[in-house]
């Protein structure tokens, strides 16, 4: 995914490329900031935390602040740390609530054990699988991260991190270090069939293992039995035996909608006018 | 920084074993308003280390009326709450510095936002 254009991570370090150029899109660019909201929205969501209650939470790569507005809107306490001066800065222009850290990810988190309810990253972790200077190990600095991040969450904890991996490889090596620190988890996928919407989620569970959520928009291509062909008591149509049905027609309507509707998008229901012609009045 | 934030906080140097609690050096401290909320409180309380926090707030200089041991029964104590409440949630380090006490690494405090980042020779 995202070949076409350019990875922010291959253009600077975290600390140079988010300048205040780059931190103002974070308050001014209203696409930007609700893609953010949704994305740490979904996290919360992935978190599974008890209800009515107000957890003390970590955002690791907190940037201006928009992950901890949901938050502490949610009635949650947070600390948020970011590596990024500017971002910070306005974080405090947009007076946030919670309290913020400089710090880098690959340092280690400098709390005490048990400190936290939970963990959220939004976009920040595959910032770590980079080396910046000659001194960085990526695999050291994740193993740093996690095991500094597992000692600082309470038992039961959860940690979810939004990222944008670059390969499966990048993926599996951080998977790899994750699971050596002691967390137990996986990833979740929203929209695996739509190249946009698509969202990856590391889900981490911190001592005790849990049942790992369903990514969205997964629920039609896994209704099938895996190994089996599925009964239905529909005849098969004969054109619809051989590939892709006649452009434009009934049939390719309906496949496509079913396409959209399976990448998470607004799609019109179903109805017997789908597909119709319109025939000229008189 | 709320002293909340500080008393989770440690010093990662390379080679600190401990580095808790960190010591406040302030140059200004201010106290803003925060919603009470007893719940997070009491939930908070258990997790705290309160020879630390009691230290903390002496540092800062706003050490009035906390008790220096743990009040049994704080749940109810809606009073007690209300100073914890304010110490934890209120009080803020705007400008200074922590200092580790074992390596004596000072992280600069500027604008509410400690500065934790390390040199490369400490991580």
């Amino acid at each position: 995914m995202a070949s076409s254009c350019r990875r922010p991570e291959h253009t600077a370090p975290p600390d140079v490329f988010y300048n205040e150029e780059e931190a103002k899109k974070y308050s001014q660019n209203s696409r930007m900031i609700e893609i953010q909201t949704q994305m740490s929205e979904r996290a919360v969501e992935l978190l599974n935390l008890p209800e009515g209650q107000p957890s003390f939470l970590l955002d690791v790569g907190c940037g201006s602040g928009l992950s901890g507005d949901y938050l502490s809107e949610e009635g949650h306490y947070w600390v948020g740390v970011d590596i990024s001066t500017a971002m910070l800065d306005v974080a405090l222009k947009r007076e946030v609530e919670g309290d913020l850290l400089v710090g880098d990810m690959g340092q280690g988190m400098p709390f005490r054990p048990g400190t936290f309810d939970g963990c959220i990253s939004i976009s920040a972790l595959q910032w770590l699988c980079n080396a910046d200077k000659r001194s960085h190990s990526p695999p050291k600095r994740l193993y740093t991260f996690f095991s500094t991040l597992y000692g600082s969450l309470s038992r039961g904890a959860r940690a979810v991190f939004q990222l944008y991996p670059e390969n499966s490889e990048q993926l599996e090596l951080i998977t790899t270090q994750a699971m050596k620190a002691g967390f137990s988890g996986g990833m979740v996928v929203d929209y695996p069939n739509s190249s946009k919407a698509k969202k990856f989620f590391l889900c981490l569970f911190a001592g005790v293992s849990g049942v790992l959520p369903k990514g969205l928009g997964t629920e039609t291509s896994d209704k099938a039995v895996p190994n089996q062909v599925q009964y239905s008591g529909q005849r098969c149509r004969f054109k619809n035996m051989k590939g892709k049905s006649v452009k434009k027609g009934r049939d390719w309507i309906l496949e496509k909608k079913e396409r959209r509707r399976r990448q998470g998008r607004e799609v019109r229901a179903d109805t017997k006018y789908t597909g119709r012609k319109r025939r000229p009045h008189f | 920084m709320k002293l909340l934030t500080h008393n989770m906080l440690t010093s990662h140097v390379k080679g600190v074993t401990k580095g808790y609690p960190l010591l406040i050096k302030a140059t200004e401290v201010k106290v803003n308003e925060v919603e009470f909320n007893p719940q997070f409180v009491s939930r908070m309380i258990p997790k705290l280390e309160w020879s630390a926090l009691v230290q903390a707030a002496d540092q800062v200089g706003q050490c009035q009326d906390l008790p220096a041991e743990l009040v049994p029964d704080y749940e109810k104590n809606e009073e007690f709450l209300k100073i914890v409440h304010r110490i934890l949630l209120e009080v803020e380090v705007i400008e200074g510095c922590l200092q580790c006490p074992e390596s004596g690494r000072e992280f600069p405090i500027s604008r509410g936002i400690p500065n934790m980042l390390l040199n490369e020779d400490e991580a």
